[in-house]
């Protein structure tokens, strides 16, 4: 006799109010494959937990970015944002797609350097750039955003010690509607600052200034704060242009598009609560085209998009390791993965599918890390199929800095796969030993004895 | 020894279970119902743990500690009999 599948047995009580789990039927289907790449069989070879990116959904959501912004503003250019996924692989990709590289330190510099992009395509951003950073910058001839005034009068100083004149932007801030207000960056529009450093760098002549810089915030859930910040950013260009008769190349909005992800409190899932990329096209090229460019002085658009061109092209596949009862009753299932790699679950309640078919009968539960960590809390609340040791589960939305600010703290950093467009997985980073851990460190030699 | 469901507890062959003297509800996974059906019908612990090993792909230490849970959240939800 052929022996029936099994699953836990589950009991739980229903809440009166919502009646929608009654009988419990689950929307949330499994995902059992990656790009046509079963997930059994990358944790099988790449370990467990391991980060997926598919290369397909990257340049994809590139392409659909670029078709929004480019059906409404003639002169459009992307430039990636390296904190969000600096994984070189991740970069190439972006790049090969015709994506500059935005970055805010020195070794994302170098690394855009080195993934090959030329320095006039890297835009340097940052409030810590020191002298040696601007002058590699400048000897690069990169686009260099200017955060404060300190950084202003360094690089007059600098300037004068170099052949070509270092090409700066300013990063703006500014009102723009939306909570809280990012006023620690830049130089502010409403109180007159960012009239009074451009005053500068117009009357000294030292610097040429090809530029605005503005990054109104992150997961910008509003699009009309892209239409305010553009009509902002477009009345300073004017005025160059008026006073000085100074036509900038571009304006940079930044980054901050929200990702379909899902913000811890929020009633809706993420993909309804927030606008489309036609819709912050729209609010920012409309800004642009009333504003009253001449025709042949019409600026760049320049985006550093982060989150949304990436977070749903990243997965992370995870086991469970077991399953456990609260002493209020409630269940808890413990996963291999926990919050050090996965920043972004303390803001995010991520999407979590099962990796293989199960019964349509759901259960709720807390779902823990295997960190020996109170803090280690993946989902406060859950509700998926019955899950076993060992069964596997594939969280969703993970693409945007989680690699970059993940940390080993407990447990070690697990290997990064990229399935290309061809669907054939790549290893992209190796899962880290004690070896990667250790590196650097130095144990003075009189430590080298123990003697217990 | 067989761990007893309250008389008055209604089972639906859907799984859902209904506690008339508390008016609460609850949803049972189909093989929690099987469960709970051999239990209403007298079977003991050992008696179930057999049944469950010849039909399902479970191997007995599994079964026995997701049946042990199991029962702990009837008596929470209290629809076994106190005295066993
Ligand atoms: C200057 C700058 N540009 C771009 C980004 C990318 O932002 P996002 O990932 O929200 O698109 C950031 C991130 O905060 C940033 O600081």
């Amino acid at each position: 006799m052929q022996k029936k599948a099994y699953e836990r047995p589950v009991i739980q009580r229903v809440q009166t109010g919502i009646t929608s789990k009654v009988g419990a039927q689950y929307g949330n289907r499994p995902v059992t494959d990656i790009d046509g790449v079963p997930v059994k069989q990358l944790i099988e070879r790449y370990g467990s937990p391991v980060f997926v990116l598919s290369e397909r959904k990257i340049r994809q959501n590139l392409e659909a970015a670029n078709r929004a912004f480019k059906t409404r503003y003639p002169k459009v250019q992307f430039a990636w944002s390296y904190k969000t996924n600096y994984l070189n692989a991740v970069c190439r990709a972006f790049h090969q797609a015709g994506s500059w590289a935005e970055v805010v330190s020195r070794f994302e510099y170098e690394k855009a350097l080195k993934n090959g992009v030329p320095g006039p395509k890297i835009l340097f951003n940052g409030p810590d750039k020191t002298d040696e950073d601007l002058r590699l910058a400048i000897q690069h001839d990169s686009p260099i955003h200017i955060d404060h005034l300190d950084e202003l009068y360094r690089l007059h100083a600098i300037a004068d010690e170099v052949d070509h004149k270092p090409r700066v932007a300013i990063r703006i801030n500014m009102d723009t509607g939306v909570y809280p207000m990012w006023d620690r960056f830049g130089f502010n529009y409403e109180n007159g600052q960012a009239w009074d450093a451009l005053n500068k760098i117009m009357t000294m002549g030292k610097l040429e200034l090809i530029g605005l810089h503005t990054h109104i915030g992150t997961y910008m859930m509003s699009a009309s704060a892209y239409h305010i910040a553009a009509t902002k950013m477009a009345d300073l260009a004017l005025g160059l242009r008026n006073r000085y008769g100074k036509v900038v190349t571009y304006i940079d909005m930044g980054g901050g598009f929200a990702s379909h992800n899902t913000l811890k409190g929020s009633y809706l899932k993420g993909a309804d609560a927030v606008p489309s990329m036609d819709d912050y096209a729209e609010a920012i090229a409309s800004a642009l085209l009333s504003a009253g460019f001449n025709q042949d002085e019409l600026p760049w658009l320049y985006l550093e998009t982060g989150r949304a061109l990436i977070d749903d092209a990243g997965f992370l596949l995870g086991t469970v390791i077991s399953n456990k009862r609260l002493s209020d009753g409630r269940k808890a299932t413990i996963m291999d993965f926990g919050v050090n790699i996965l920043f972004t679950s303390f803001w995010y309640d991520h999407k979590i599918s099962p990796a293989q078919d199960s019964s349509s009968y759901a259960e709720d539960s807390v779902l823990y890390g295997p960190l020996c960590m109170n803090i280690d809390v993946v989902r406060e609340h859950v509700t998926l199929p019955p899950l076993h040791a060992g069964d596997q589960v594939v969280v969703h939305y993970v693409g945007a800095y989680n690699i970059t600010q993940s940390m080993q703290f407990i447990t070690l950093r697990p290997a990064v796969v990229m399935i290309d467009h061809k669907g054939t997985p790549h290893l992209i980073k190796q899962v880290e030993s004690l070896e990667t851990l250790e590196r650097g460190e130095v144990t003075p030699d009189y430590l080298n004895e123990i003697g217990l | 020894m067989a761990m007893r469901i309250k008389k008055n507890i209604a089972l639906s062959e859907s799984g859902f279970i209904f506690h008339p003297s508390t008016g609460d509800s609850y949803s049972v996974n189909p093989i929690g119902l099987e469960i709970l059906n051999l239990m209403k019908a007298g079977q003991s612990s050992e008696e179930i743990k057999a049944h469950m090993l010849e039909h399902y792909r479970v191997d007995g230490d599994s079964f026995e500690k997701d049946f042990y849970d199991f029962q702990v959240m009837l008596r929470t939800y209290k629809l076994v009999e106190d005295h066993e």
